[in-house]
């Protein structure tokens, strides 16, 4: 690793992060994919698998592609700020969905 | 050519063309003394281009007043008008002009007097309480404060061109939707909304990056004083909530001009969808409006109390615990909805549970006052009147809270009044404690005492009369938006709420007073050392107005009320033996630019005037890559200047001293 | 150039016209204010995706195939980016600009791809207005792929910034931007793909 990289390695990632995210990244999309395409799995077996591998994707995204950790200063504000965003994110998206099933059974439509 | 617009656009409603004739003769009147008094040139330079966070806020609380004006004269329309619509007569608004009048009046007060209020505040004084120099971001600054302008500017061509929107501040759709909402109204509603939200979305980006990464040296995220961090927690809860505005807002666009069906009735459209988004900016929007006001008042009552804050950090973590709070309680506002027993319980109880760190702020503020030396100054006030006020407002709200009570009570006037005692009484009063607080430090001099009082027992005695005659009008059955009455039970109560409004605008009257008599004894008034309360914080180590460049030396942030610590073991206003270059940003047209460009482009969609929307949005992106491509964007401030600047400042400092001696 | 080398050397204490720290935390913030945005569209796509109004439901009307190489397009743009910025932190502008032109071409691809599916759906009377499901989708997927144009105008401006004033400190801290920017829109597409596309094919 020359120098330069050194100077830079703080928060940008190397070679090897971005080659490993995209493999990761291409399994995690053929499986789901094929799993749906094929319908080789039961429905409801099918979709918790394709929720959880996009949910381990993004991880793997956030990791490797937009270098949040806990490790350097930068990656840790960014990823303490995601995380805050993912809650809000839970909390209107998942509230909303509630409400809006809940009023649509009460009108029993 | 001119899409829907025609000259047919312009209102022939006597109330609407003297207030039309009378802003255009005002206009007049200051485009004739800028000219004479060759000062466009002044405005230009040193305020329309300015990316100096100081002078943006003062043009944020102009904004913020001049809109103010405004929103009370809808006020005080629609209590006269109900006051004299009474037993079955008309009153002299029309429910044409009527609904509109309340929706302009809701839509001002919220988005277009109190937001700017409130941000204008911040923008002076946060950058200044952290010790830094400006904001992250100064041009994204500029370029918030005139989207703000853009908006308020569209929201009141709408008087002179079209109509306003007729559905209420809150445009729920279908009604907001095109089949009954053919007309213009709704789209200015959008336009002016969806402009300025996009501002106020950049201020919390920009704000929020200062906060984290401008910091003086050693002043910890624990360090920061509670307005600051007030601000910072209604900045988290911008960044989270208004995306949700905009998407709100741009769907309900999508169903007006592009016959999508999200919101309509047909099609397998669900209006509740838009009501549900809606509040889900609406909950904690009321949140970004009283968080910074609890922490106007959490400054003022440690700074004329003499002590330090009770519980500061129990002060941050409350306000904390209040905006993840406010993001799962928003179905209070349409429990009628007619979810499911669960939803209702559900956002029922969490309501309540907002209560707690309320309370505990109140609790912090009186244990900060006991065996403190109170001084009886206009912001201490402002403050204990809104301890009375708000809590009235919070405990009526707890009452709202309950499912079942809000099912008789919703949309009554129990809860304009309800709304009106913790904004009018928590934000409002916040802001206007603010104002007196640091008007000083923004502006050089202080603010009259003798008015200052008169404009606060105007508000606050106006304000019971307004308000109070509400919750007994709500009892009896009266619900909101109505245009005339027939119940002689309500009159008398109407009446009273009438008399209120027009005891709130002696209120207002003296506060233009007050600042007419102070500007004409300003030299009296003058504030020379920059800290004429005994400040804590670190902006009143500054002049009155500060420097521009705020800190000659970047201060020493360590520790809570760290100036008053500096005061104290005679650190403060030291000199160093010599000054460093400062770097400074550079101020900009462009801003102003982007600002017009799209006023005019929201304009164009308005009316359906395809070309203009297509070449102002052209233009904006084009002014966007311009400015991204400046790299002349900044200079340095040289020792000699600083050194200039600051010996002013230290002779008026040891004069003072001498003075006191 | 000149003036700025000789005003850092003189207050070499002042770091302060460096802000490339700041600003890419501001990009990040302005990013999570669009997360949230997205997520609004999401729950209301989430909340509409069975009101078909007797037109089609995404299982009859979506293309996996289409889908998998639009994904795979946008997969491999992100790899790509990242080479770019690897490329642009070593000071090496050819390669720079080489990344970013095959970039931006698989950028070009996928959007190329959304236009014939949403051309596709339309011709066949299933636009925006045949129902609140198609609203949902065409709004929610459309605006992921304004975005991805946004960001494909952006590209072109960074690739002229970059030819033109080679790879200096702002430049790498807009490329940067625009990396968080284009890698964000990645992971928005994986709920994309997941939420609306397989999830309404299963």
């Amino acid at each position: 690793m020359s120098n330069h990289h050194d100077h830079h390695e703080e928060g940008h990632g190397s070679y090897s992060d971005y080659v490993i995210g995209f493999v990761l990244s291409v399994i995690l999309t053929v499986i789901p994919f094929g799993l749906v395409m094929t319908g080789a799995l039961e429905k409801s077996t099918t979709l918790i698998t394709v929720v959880v591998f996009a949910i381990v994707q993004i991880a793997v995204h956030l990791k490797y592609f937009l270098h949040l950790s806990f490790k350097t200063e930068e990656g840790a504000i960014n990823l303490m700020t995601f995380l805050f965003s993912a809650l809000i994110i839970v909390l209107v998206v998942g509230l909303s969905i509630w409400i809006i099933y809940a009023s649509n059974y009460m009108m029993m439509m | 050519m001119l899409g829907k617009l025609s000259l047919d656009a312009i209102p022939h409603d006597p109330i609407v063309i003297a207030t039309l004739i009378v802003v255009a003769i005002g206009g007049l009147a200051l485009a004739v003394a800028l000219t004479k008094y060759q000062k466009w040139m002044y405005l230009w330079k040193e305020w329309i281009t300015s990316v100096d966070h100081k002078r943006l806020g003062v043009m944020y609380i102009i904004l913020a007043l001049i809109m103010m004006m405004r929103g009370f004269a809808d006020a005080i329309m629609m209590r006269t008008q109900l006051a004299a619509a009474t037993n079955g007569a008309a009153g002299y608004l029309p429910p044409e002009h009527y609904d509109q009048i309340f929706t302009a009046h809701g839509v001002i007060m919220i988005i277009f007097m109190a937001m700017p209020f409130m941000i204008g505040l911040m923008n002076i004084v946060l950058p200044l309480q952290i010790g830094a120099r400006d904001v992250a971001f100064p041009f994204l600054n500029n370029l918030s404060f005139w989207l703000a302008a853009s908006g308020a500017i569209l929201m009141n061509v709408s008087l002179g061109l079209g109509e306003f929107a007729k559905t209420g501040w809150v445009a729920y759709p279908p009604l907001s939707g095109l089949q009954y909402s053919p007309g213009v109204g709704v789209d200015y509603y959008i336009w002016a909304l969806q402009i300025s939200g996009i501002g106020t979305t950049l201020t919390g980006v920009n704000f929020l990056a200062t906060v984290i990464k401008m910091r003086a040296p050693g002043m910890s995220l624990w360090d920061m004083p509670i307005f600051t961090w007030t601000c910072t927690w209604a900045n988290v809860l911008i960044v989270a909530s208004f995306p949700i505005l905009t998407a709100a807002l741009g769907l309900l666009t999508l169903d007006r001009y592009a016959d999508f069906h999200f919101f309509t009735n047909d099609l397998g459209g669900n209006s509740m969808m838009y009501i549900n988004l809606f509040w889900a900016w609406g909950h904690p929007e009321v949140y970004i409006l009283v968080l910074p006001a609890f922490g106007i008042f959490s400054e003022i009552i440690s700074t004329f109390s003499r002590k330090p804050l009770f519980g500061h950090k129990s002060m941050i973590v409350a306000s904390g615990a209040i905006s993840i709070l406010g993001f799962i309680v928003w179905l209070h506002h349409f429990f009628t909805m007619g979810s499911s027993a669960n939803v209702n319980a559900f956002f029922g109880v969490m309501t309540m549970i907002i209560a707690v760190p309320t309370g505990v702020k109140l609790f912090n503020w009186l244990f900060t006052m006991y065996r403190g030396r109170v001084e009886f100054s206009v912001p201490v006030m402002w403050t204990l009147g809104f301890m009375v006020t708000f809590s009235i407002g919070g405990m009526t709200g707890v009452l709202l809270a309950i499912p079942g009570a809000d099912y008789i009570l919703h949309n009554s006037l129990f809860l304009i009044a309800h709304f009106h005692n913790t904004i009018i009484g928590g934000a409002v009063f916040g802001y206007l404690a603010g104002f007196s607080f640091w008007f000083p430090k923004a502006m050089g001099f202080k603010l009259d005492v003798k008015w200052g009082k008169r404009a606060f027992w105007g508000w606050q005695i106006g304000f019971f009369f307004a308000f109070m005659p509400l919750y007994v009008l709500g009892f009896l059955g009266m619900t909101r938006r109505l245009n005339h009455t027939d119940n002689p039970d309500w009159n008398i109560w109407l009446y009273i709420a009438a008399f209120g409004a027009f005891i709130i605008a002696f209120g207002i009257l003296s506060q233009l007073i007050q600042l007419f008599v102070s500007f004409k004894n300003r030299e009296q008034l003058k504030d020379t050392t920059g800290d004429p309360w005994g400040g804590r914080t670190l902006e009143w180590s500054t002049m009155s107005p500060p420097q521009f460049y705020n800190f000659a030396v970047e201060p020493d942030g360590k520790g809570v009320d760290c100036f008053h610590a500096a005061k104290q073991n005679g650190t403060a206003y030291q000199r160093p033996e010599k000054y460093a270059p400062i770097h400074m940003p550079k101020n900009t047209p462009d801003g102003f630019l982007i600002g017009m460009l799209l006023t005019a482009c929201g304009f164009g969609l308005i009316w359906h005037i395809w070309w203009l929307v297509i070449v102002t949005f052209i233009a904006t992106i084009a002014v966007g890559i311009k400015r991204c491509y400046d790299n002349d964007v900044d200079y340095y401030v040289q020792p000699e200047e600083i050194e200039k600047i600051e010996g002013e400042h230290h002779a008026a400092l040891q004069k003072q001293a001498e003075m006191r001696a | 150039m000149t003036a700025m080398t000789n005003s850092h050397d003189a207050h070499d204490e002042h770091h302060h016209h460096d802000t490339s720290k700041t600003t890419l935390f501001g990009f990040w913030i302005y990013l999570m204010t669009d997360c949230l945005l997205f997520a609004s569209v999401f729950a209301t796509y989430a909340v509409l995706f069975m009101n078909t109004a007797g037109g089609p439901s995404g299982a009859d009307i979506f293309e996996l195939e289409l889908v998998a190489w639009e994904t795979a397009a946008l997969l491999v743009s992100s790899i790509t980016y990242g080479f770019a910025m690897l490329a642009a932190y070593k000071g090496n502008k050819g390669s720079t600009l080489k990344w970013l032109g095959v970039t931006f071409l698989m950028g070009v691809a996928f959007i190329s791809m959304e236009i014939y599916e949403f051309h596709h759906l339309i011709t066949h009377d299933f636009g925006p207005d045949r129902s609140a499901f198609l609203s949902a989708f065409f709004a929610l997927v459309g605006m992921h792929g304004l975005h991805v144009t946004a960001g494909l105008i952006w590209m072109i401006i960074l690739m002229l910034e970059v030819k033109n004033r080679g790879l200096e400190k702002r430049t790498q801290t807009r490329l940067a931007c625009l990396s968080m920017f284009w890698h964000f829109l990645d992971v928005v597409w994986i709920c994309v793909f997941t939420v609306v596309y397989l999830m309404g094919s299963v």
